[in-house]
């Protein structure tokens, strides 16, 4: 299994790169001006005006409904019962268009909503769940890898085999459990059941990271008298930092946007962002003012930690996907 | 000691969440600090050392209660009495569960096409143009929110108010219907294109996992196939069909697989869109109603094993096809 490496990020960069070694070996420049020329074909083709029309299509397709949730969350209430969210951009030219922030107010502090409340669960909820599966599995993986026991390969088999079971079949004896220990409803059986979900994805990546690494490193580190203890900090970790925060981004968008396991272990004490909305939605269903504000409210972090790590999402999910 | 677990409020909460990681990184440390003697501590033990939480965790949490949920799904509702497969007949042939078996079947059938169709030619579309990086980017966020804020985003477009004078349509599709002289839709109740409505969220959020791997795939294609397919004179929509489509077959294959085993078990957009009313109930969303609401234990159990069933051939599949292009290879 090998990982799939980033896609260029355009022809534009490549260009760049290539006026930045001008006089570089000739093959280089040969490729180069290859791919030049494709770009160059490709965008002739693009030039075809239904082509176009059809990528800015989709592209606005898939942009419209999100934009028509955040102005309506700024819209009055009043305002958002009378008239479509599209007529704001007639009412800004001639001045009718009003924008409030009393729907955030009423959705993070309004005694029906109170969602700053389970703002902070969320949080609470995703930072463990997020810290503890990635460093069991790192270990687990550097296991798999790098120390020789007898069975390796058969258990590596059944936790890769693992990533296919539905969490349904789970559920229901966990949460058994955690009531005959009288757990249940804590942050702790959150925190514990969200690990155990996302061990067998997170072994299998960091595994495959791990795996890349030369072998020759190692087997240094061993011949200078370093034990795996050794080996796993001073060698392997900190190599391994962008395999940690691509599968940490994956593992922290899954629980902060997951529904079934915090709805299932979490009492109202401790429900994530994600299960007070959908029960906003289902019990005000019609209040738009508050449920369009809730909504954009439990996206906000996901949305800031995704823009700002993609490269290393991406990565990952090559990585997890491409298996060739 | 109650705030351990009840912890209510915002400074116990996270002093709770501190205690946690802390006591983990003190039992982990731990573990490690005793098997840290490179020549004294046989190798076995620090294997376990190493692998034993992880395998100690699923085969717990995972593999155990599987096996209990199988063991379940031969049972009657309370869990006392073996009803043998009484469980599996009833949701094979019962009239209630054949709307919910269909519906399942729509969607994973309809999800991976049209998310991957979509995906690929959008790839296609804006591979190395100016603007491919904002381009991708615009699919690609809904993957970043959850499918509860996709199903309310969606929710509000399919928003439907009674056609009267006076009366303006506040949902974005339902005014496209009226600027065109149609009448307005209850696009969530009527049955059945309530369902494609719903698989219409799945797909806006799947295109943006599709078209990442596929983009991928596409710039990995040698560029001297291209060029030796230009040079015979192919362009257009016949590069598209003899050279990209079977170059990222295996890509193909994956994507395709992936969203089926996902929307399989996608239960969160028919949970807040329709809570599974109008007809538009799937095995996942059934199955937390049985188990939560319904307190049928057999039933739910029997539901979770065929979601899980459901998956296997899909997985085979995807193995196979792997197989296959690496024997090409």
């Amino acid at each position: 299994m090998t990982t799939t490496p980033l896609p260029p990020t355009g022809p534009f960069a490549e260009a760049f790169e290539e006026t930045a070694d001008a006089g570089g070996e000739p093959g280089r420049q040969r490729r180069l001006s290859r791919l030049e020329r494709r770009a160059i074909a490709t965008k002739g083709r693009l030039s075809s005006p239904w082509a176009s029309f059809a990528a800015i299509l989709i592209a606005i397709l898939w942009t419209i409904p999100s934009i028509g949730l955040l102005v309506t969350s700024f819209r009055p209430e009043l305002d958002i019962r009378r008239s479509g969210w599209w007529t704001v951009f007639g009412g800004l030219f001639n001045g009718e268009a009003e924008f409030t922030l009393d729907n955030y107010d009423q959705a993070l502090f309004g005694s029906g909503a109170n969602l700053a409340t389970y703002f902070v669960n969320s949080f609470v909820i995703t930072i463990p769940a997020v810290i503890i599966p990635i460093t069991i599995a790192l270990l687990a993986a550097y296991a798999f890898a790098w120390i020789d026991f007898k069975g390796r390969n058969l258990l590596f088999v059944a936790v890769f085999a693992l990533q296919i079971v539905p969490l349904q079949v789970a559920l229901v004896p966990l949460l058994r459990d955690y009531v005959s220990a009288g757990v249940a409803g804590s942050f702790w059986t959150v925190w514990l059941s969200h690990s155990i979900f996302g061990l067998p994805l997170a072994i299998f990546l960091l595994h495959n990271f791990m795996k890349d690494i030369p072998a020759s490193l190692v087997e240094a580190a061993r011949v200078d008298g370093a034990g795996h203890v050794k080996i796993f900090f001073r060698v392997l970790l900190p190599l391994l930092v962008p395999a940690i925060a691509a599968f940490g981004i994956f593992q922290f968008l899954w629980v902060w946007n997951d529904l079934l396991v915090g709805l299932t272990f979490a009492s109202p004490n401790s429900r994530p962002l994600t299960v007070a909305v959908a029960e906003m939605a289902g019990s005000r269903g019609g209040d738009w003012h508050v449920l369009t504000a809730g909504a954009f409210i439990s996206m906000v972090v996901p949305l800031i930690v995704f823009i700002s790590l993609q490269r290393y999402f991406v990565r990952g999910l090559l990585a997890g996907s491409v298996k060739g | 000691m109650d705030w351990l677990t009840s912890a209510s409020s915002v400074g116990e909460k996270f002093a709770l969440m501190f205690l946690a990681i802390a006591l983990f990184v003190v039992v982990m440390g731990a573990i490690l600090f005793l098997v840290d003697r490179p020549s004294r501590v046989p190798r076995w033990v620090v294997a376990a050392a190493f692998a034993g939480p992880a395998l100690l965790l699923l085969a717990w949490g995972l593999v155990r209660p599987a096996v209990l949920t199988l063991w379940n799904s031969f049972f009657d509702k309370r869990g006392n009495e073996f009803i043998g497969v009484d469980n599996y007949t009833r949701v094979l042939t019962g009239g209630q569960f054949q709307s919910v078996l269909t519906n399942t079947a729509i969607w994973v059938i309809l999800v991976p096409i049209a998310s991957t169709l979509i995906g690929l030619v959008y790839a296609v579309l804006v591979d190395r143009t100016r603007f491919e990086k904002l381009a991708k980017a615009l699919v690609f966020i809904p993957m970043a929110i959850s499918m509860v804020g996709a199903s309310i985003i969606w929710k509000f477009v399919y928003e439907f108010k009674p056609d009267q004078p006076g009366v303006k349509q506040t949902g974005l599709l339902n005014q496209v219907l009226v600027w065109v002289g149609l009448e307005p839709q209850q696009f969530l109740i009527n049955s059945p294109w309530n369902t494609v409505f719903l698989i219409v969220v799945m797909v806006w959020i799947q295109t943006g996992f599709a078209m990442t791997v596929l983009s991928a795939a596409i710039k990995a294609i040698p560029d001297d196939i291209v060029e030796a397919a230009r040079l015979d004179g192919l362009g257009g929509m016949r590069m598209f069909r003899y050279i990209t489509v079977p170059s990222i077959r295996p890509a193909l294959v994956v994507v395709l697989t992936t969203i089926a085993i996902g929307t399989l078990k996608v239960f969160d957009i028919v949970r807040t869109m329709t809570g599974g009313q109008f007809d538009t109930q799937v095995i996942a969303n059934e199955f937390y109603t049985q188990a939560f609401r319904q307190n049928n234990q057999g039933l739910s159990a029997a539901l979770a094993v065929i979601l899980f069933i459901l998956v296997i051939p899909i997985v085979v599949y995807n193995v196979r096809q792997l197989r296959k292009s690496e024997e090409i290879r």
